[in-house]
C-alpha cells in the first residue's frame, strides 16, 4: 500500500499477527507497541524477557589484514588491543569531533570484526567506511540478517530453553555460534540480554520457539525507548548528534586513555582541544518534579530564569515510576541535585539534575 | 435524558441540561497507549471550538484534546491527576476529562452520532 521508500522488516508478518501497531522510525516501518501496551512491555522486559526485532540496525563485517588499522582510523579505540570475542562501544566522529554514529564493534578473529550501526545512520556509515577502506587492505560487507534482541533477567534461560546456550558469553562479548549467526551479550535496556543476527528462515524458527516460552513477549519500539532512557543510554539523533562531541556527552569512558592521548582517529585533534579547554555543556539526567513528562526540545532555565540548556530525550519511566529525561546544561550547572526549570507549554516544571542511570544496570559481567 | 455525540477527532460528549461531559473514545485511548499524565483545565476557563482543552501524555508523546464546541469549563476530572490510566481503562466512563457549559447548543447538530462515528473509524 506504500509507494514510498519506507523499509519493512523481514518478519513484519509476525508482528502483524501479534497485533503490533506500526510507526515510522529512521526510514523503517517499526512495531511501536503490541496489544499489552508500552507500560506492560517495559515492565516485562525488566522482570522477565523481552523480544525485540531490531533488524532496522545494520551489521557490517570488516575483514582483511588492514581491518584493525581501518577501525583505528574510523573509530575511537585500539582495535588491535581488542581480544577475540570482546566488544567495544565506540564512535565515528567527524573532523570537529562531532558524533556521526555510536557503534559496537566486536572482534571475531585476528583480522575480522563485526560492527553494529544505528538504522538511521547505516547508509551514511557504510559510505564513510567504504571511503576510508580505500586506504587499507580490507573488505567491508553489509550483512543481510534478521537482528533480534532478547533482554531481561530471564533472557539467558529463555534462550537456553530454545536450544541456545549462552553460558560462557559475558557482557560486551560476541561470538558466531553458528554459520551466519552473530550473538553478543549486550543490549539497549540496562538489563542482561543478547543481540542475535541470523538468517531470516532461522530467525523465524527461533522467534516461534522463544514465544512458546511464557517468560518471553514481543516488545515494541516505544518500550525500547523508555527502557534505554531509564538506563541512561543515548539515542543518536537526539542525545548525541554530529554537533555533540564525546566529552560534552559524558562518553569519554568509551575512549581508552592512550587513544585519547595519541590516537590518530578522525576528530582526534578537535577532541583533544575540547578536552583541554573543557566542554561548554554537559549531558545530564533530569528528573522532573511530579508526574508531567518533560520531552525533547524543552528549554531549561536556572532559578533566576536564565537559559541553562535543553532536553534531548524525555518521557515517563515505568520502572522508575516518574518522568525521566536527559539533556544538556551549561557545565557549571551540571551538578547532581542542582535545580532547574523546564518550559512545558509555558509552564515552568521544576527538574532536578539526577545521576544516570535512573534504574541500575544489571549486566552479567561474568 | 442525556444524549451522546462524537467528533471526528475521537472525542465523545454526553449532554444533559446544557452541560457536556467530554472525554476521548476507546479507539482514541488505544491509539495513544498508556497515559501517564493529563494536563487539566481550570474551571471557569472559556473555550472556543477547536481550542486545546486538555493535553494527554502517554509514555511516548503529548497529544492535544480540543474543545468540540464553544463553552466554559465547569469541572475537570481531578481523579486523573493521581490516576491518568482511568482514561485507558474507562475512556467513556470514569476516564472523562472535563465538563463544560455549552455556549451554543446548535453546534451539537454538527457532531456525529454513534453510528456515524463507528463508520468514521471503520
Amino acid at each position: 500500500m506504500t509507494g514510498d521508500d519506507t523499509k519493512h522488516l523481514p518478519l513484519e508478518d509476525l508482528h502483524m499477527a501479534a497485533g503490533a501497531r506500526f510507526g515510522a522510525f529512521a526510514g523503517w516501518s517499526m512495531p511501536l507497541t503490541y496489544p499489552a501496551g508500552v507500560m506492560k512491555e517495559h515492565l516485562h522486559s525488566r522482570e522477565h524477557a523481552g523480544l525485540f526485532d531490531i533488524s532496522h540496525m545494520k551489521l557490517f563485517e570488516i575483514s582483511g589484514p588492514g581491518a584493525a588499522a581501518l577501525l583505528n582510523r574510523a573509530c575511537t579505540f585500539d582495535a588491535g588491543a581488542l581480544e577475540i570475542s570482546q566488544s567495544k562501544y565506540t564512535f565515528f566522529l567527524n573532523e570537529a569531533a562531532g558524533i556521526l554514529d555510536d557503534l559496537i564493534v566486536t572482534r571475531l578473529g585476528a583480522e575480522r570484526f563485526m560492527m553494529v550501526a544505528n538504522a538511521g545512520n547505516a547508509a551514511a556509515d557504510e559510505k564513510h567506511l567504504r571511503a576510508l577502506a580505500g586506504d587499507f587492505d580490507v573488505k567491508v560487507d553489509a550483512l543481510d540478517r534478521v537482528f533480534l534482541a532478547i533482554q531481561g533477567p530471564e533472557a539467558w534461560a529463555a534462550l537456553s530453553r530454545a536450544g541456545i546456550e549462552t553460558g560462557s558469553l559475558v557482557f560486551m562479548h560476541g561470538i558466531e555460534p553458528r554459520e551466519k549467526w552473530f550473538m553478543s551479550r549486550s543490549g539497549y535496556t540496562g538489563e542482561d540480554g543478547f543481540e542475535i543476527g541470523l538468517p531470516e528462515a532461522e530467525a523465524r524458527n527461533l522467534v516461534i520457539r522463544l514465544l512458546e516460552d511464557e517468560r518471553v513477549m514481543w516488545i515494541g519500539l516505544a518500550a525500547r525507548d523508555s527502557l534505554r532512557l531509564e538506563a541512561g543510554l543515548c539515542l543518536h539523533g537526539l542525545d548525541i548528534t554530529p554537533e555533540i562531541d564525546p566529552a560534552s556527552a559524558g562518553l569519554m569512558w568509551a575512549i581508552p586513555k592512550e587513544i585519547r592521548a595519541s590516537g590518530a582517529f578522525i576528530g582526534a585533534d578537535a577532541l583533544r582541544a575540547i578536552v583541554e579547554r573543557g566542554p561548554a555543556q554537559k549531558r545530564v539526567g533530569l528528573k522532573p518534579e511530579g508526574r508531567q513528562p518533560v520531552r525533547a526540545g524543552a528549554a531549561l532555565f536556572d532559578a533566576d530564569g536564565n537559559p541553562a540548556g535543553h532536553v534531548t530525550s524525555g518521557g515517563f519511566g515505568p520502572s522508575a515510576g516518574h518522568p525521566v529525561a536527559m539533556g544538556y546544561v551549561q557545565t557549571p550547572l551540571a551538578k547532581s541535585g542542582a535545580k532547574l526549570f523546564a518550559d512545558v507549554r509555558g509552564t515552568k516544571i521544576p527538574v532536578d539534575i539526577h545521576p544516570l542511570p535512573f534504574t541500575p544496570h544489571r549486566y552479567r559481567k561474568g | 435524558m442525556a444524549q451522546t455525540y462524537f467528533t471526528e477527532d475521537h472525542e465523545w460528549l454526553r449532554v444533559e441540561g446544557g452541560i457536556a461531559t467530554v472525554g476521548i473514545t476507546d479507539y482514541a485511548q488505544q491509539q495513544l497507549g498508556d497515559l501517564v499524565f493529563v494536563e487539566l483545565p481550570e474551571p471557569g476557563k472559556k473555550l472556543a471550538k477547536g481550542d486545546t482543552a486538555v493535553v494527554v501524555e502517554s509514555v511516548k508523546a503529548a497529544s492535544d484534546v480540543y474543545a468540540p464546541v464553544d463553552g466554559e469549563i465547569t469541572e475537570a476530572n481531578t481523579s486523573l491527576s493521581s490516576d491518568p490510566s482511568l482514561v485507558n481503562s474507562a475512556a467513556t466512563g470514569d476516564g472523562w476529562l472535563w465538563k463544560m457549559k455549552l455556549a451554543n447548543e446548535s453546534q451539537l447538530d454538527g457532531l456525529l452520532d454513534e453510528a456515524a462515528y463507528k463508520a468514521h473509524i471503520g
